[in-house]
């Protein structure tokens, strides 16, 4: 290994965490203000009735919930991505990977907020908690939203493991550049990480388990997500297709949030010579899949439903299709479907920009279809003499402006403190041919090379 | 303990149903308010009406049938169906909705923590909630019904036809050691009825009035192809899906 090079590595990686500049606390005050004006906003909710909100009778559920599946999509990126990519050992995924997984763990910790924000009587939200009672009282597990629970629960555990794993030799790394507090704390993150043989083979082992563990983990997770609607007897969300459908939306709203992360990040830490236009043409080009997989779906749940011609369905189908919700619906299918096949399939459009521009739609895109699933199912119900309609006021869009602010802080933090490209893997990388074993029977632990 | 205690209590012998006649029904609405003054239902005024946030445990849907001045008007009462086969209770969370021996949707408002599922999975939209803080302008927080608890925001509730009367009729009934004679109860909406098209009584009991009405070949339920298994029939006159029947 050329001793030059992976000093400059280890440099540019590490220099956001080594070098605050007031860019930073600038940031940090503008989104953490914008954070607490939506945790203020959600105080003032919780004292003067869940009211304040837009939702009303027949749409009892309204953008708090919209929400809660986009961002519980949108945790789609990491783990999933990663995972695959880790297990058909794609030498590309090095620089992609911590990114994804922080954008898993962050946006499931945001989604997660969404039922709580939503709930009546946020205060009694532990009865949904499986906890032993002396009354003898349990949640009812046949209940979707107790599935949920258990679902998010469990994916949030996996993958801050699947996230706080290879982080390990990156924090010994650090415990090694620096002196002080700093060192001390790092130190002690790093679990006694050496950089023996024994221990690589250990993280290597344990990777590749939360890897193959954390797959089926997604998928469900997703789907149960979905049952929250399917299991319902109400048009347009009693579906079987509503499994598949939504982790397909998921992974695609996923890799789009991802690839938008990148470009940030890429841009603002100067990491350019990491995140190379390669990354962005790979991650454009499984885009471009998820977009022709989506739209297969949405084909076939729409044409079913029309086809079918069931007189429930027609209600919500033709407000969708043609009513008063269509403008949502050809402007998610152009988004979804019709720039980013235009964009990722020809090959002179797919670079960083064309991705970006893609991405940022999509998820756009994906957050309309989140709407047209929740919304106008409940708008027309079976009895058309309770159809309704939907607004939503000014807590929800406060509410929903503040998780952006929210994940944008938390992805800054993240920059800060730990490096967010994943520093060990990459050096690994730099060779191809050397695999994480071999380092170590070089000699090379993480903590000793310079 | 406990649940001999809930044993003890309900009688599997009786099964609450009701019937409305729509032949019979004048559209009046004395139900909904004899509802209203029984059940401690808050009104919530006009603009929150206008967001369709109304709560009416029952309500009279309107259905105008043909061209001004020929017009029909037809009326259909519609409350909680209290359906054997609930939609609203497999997805409540914390059993807040469940289902009794006397095959009533209970509601405990206290276990509910206002998730709104199962307004959502209702298929009559009968569920109605608690958006803010019920409140009684004074004197009107005097005329409460002391029988019925009052309803804090961020529940949901509905109607029970009248669990309170039904209660009240069966300790009564089993104290003087007999069982619920037919028509001892009256929920306030039948009570309220002017042109009786309200029965409501036990469907087990194959001799009351309720369970003869309900077995009519007038009588037919509300979304039945939905499989939900209503106790409430409606009844009329077999030529009343046509239009225009003059």
């Amino acid at each position: 290994m050329n001793p030059g090079t992976d000093k400059k590595l280890i440099e540019d990686l590490l220099h956001p965490l080594l070098h605050t500049s007031a860019k930073f606390y600038l940031a940090v005050a503008f989104f953490g203000s914008i954070v607490l004006v939506g945790f203020a906003t959600w105080a003032y909710q919780v004292v003067n009735g869940i009211g304040v909100a837009g939702i009303n009778s027949p749409v009892f559920w309204g953008f708090y919930l919209v929400n809660f599946v986009f961002w519980i999509g949108i945790s789609h990126a990491g783990t999933l991505i990663s995972a695959i990519l880790r297990l058909c050992n794609a030498t590309w995924r090095q620089p992609v990977t911590r990114c994804a997984e922080a954008i898993t763990a962050f946006a499931l910790m945001i989604g997660g907020m969404f039922p709580l924000i939503h709930l009546g009587r946020v205060w009694l939200f532990f009865w949904l908690i499986p906890y032993p009672s002396e009354r003898a009282l349990w949640p009812n597990f046949r209940s979707p939203l107790v599935w949920d629970f258990f679902a998010i629960s469990t994916y949030l555990l996996a993958s801050l493991l699947f996230l706080a794993l290879p982080m390990i030799p990156d924090f010994a790394l650090i415990r090694d550049k620096t002196t002080g507090l700093r060192s001390k704390i790092y130190g002690m993150l790093s679990m006694g990480w050496q950089g023996t043989p024994k221990q690589w083979h250990r993280l290597e082992n344990a990777m590749h388990i939360m890897a193959i563990a954390i797959l089926p983990i997604a998928i469900s997770v997703h789907t149960v997500v979905s049952f929250d609607f399917s299991m319902a007897v109400v048009p347009g969300w009693h579906s079987t297709i509503f499994g598949p459908y939504f982790v397909t939306g998921a992974i695609f709203s996923g890799i789009a949030a991802l690839i938008i992360a990148m470009a940030i990040i890429r841009r603002l830490l100067h990491l350019e010579e990491y995140l190379k236009p390669l990354h962005f043409q790979n991650l454009g080009k499984l885009m471009g899949t998820m977009s022709l997989l989506w739209m297969y779906f949405v084909f076939n749940e729409r044409l079913t439903v029309w086809y079918g011609n069931e007189s429930h369905e027609q209600g919500v189908f033709g407000a969708v299709q043609r009513g008063e919700y269509s403008p949502f619906f050809w402007t998610m299918v152009v988004l979804n479907f019709v720039i980013p096949i235009v964009i990722l399939g020809i090959r002179r459009l797919r670079t960083i920009t064309g991705t970006v521009v893609a991405s940022i739609g999509i998820v756009i895109g994906m957050w309309l279809e989140r709407f047209l699933i929740v919304v106008p199912s409940l708008s027309y119900k079976q009895l058309p003499y309770s159809w309704g309609t939907y607004t939503p006021e000014w807590p929800e869009l406060t509410i929903m402006a503040s998780t952006f602010a929210a994940i944008a802080l938390l992805f800054i933090l993240f920059a800060k403190f730990i490096p967010v490209i994943s520093i060990w893997e990459v050096r690994v990388g730099t060779h191809p041919e050397m695999k994480a074993a071999e380092t170590v029977a070089e000699g090379e632990a993480a903590g000793e090379l310079v | 303990m406990q649940e001999e205690q809930v044993r003890e209590e309900a009688d599997p012998s009786y099964r609450w149903g009701m019937t409305v006649d729509l032949d019979r029904c004048t559209g009046c609405e004395a139900c909904v308010t004899a509802c209203h003054a029984e059940n401690n239902i808050p009104t919530v005024g006009p603009d929150e009406a206008a967001r369709g946030r109304a709560m009416h445990w029952m309500r009279i849907e309107r259905y105008f049938e043909g061209e001004f001045p020929d017009v029909q008007v037809k009326f259909r009462p519609v409350f909680c169906q209290q359906c054997d086969n609930a939609p609203c209770e497999p997805v409540c969370p914390t059993y807040a909705s469940h289902h009794t021996e006397e095959g009533l949707n209970a509601q405990v408002y206290n276990r509910c923590i206002g998730t709104r599922y199962c307004a959502n999975a209702c298929s009559y939209n009968t569920r109605l909630f608690n958006f803010f803080n019920p409140e009684w302008e004074k004197p009107l927080n005097l005329q409460l019904n002391p029988d019925v608890s009052v309803r804090e925001v961020g529940v949901m509730e509905k109607c029970t036809f009248c669990i309170q009367r039904i209660n009240e009729t069966k300790i009564e009934a089993k104290a003087s050691g007999e069982t619920v004679q037919d028509g001892a109860i009256k929920t306030a909406c039948v009570q309220a009825c002017t042109s009786n098209a309200l029965v409501f009584g036990n469907l087990n009991d194959r001799e009351s009035e309720v369970s003869r009405l309900s077995r009519s070949h007038r009588g037919s339920k509300l979304l039945d192809d939905l499989g939900t298994k209503p106790s409430v029939t409606y009844l009329q006159r077999e030529t009343w899906h046509e239009s225009g029947n003059r």
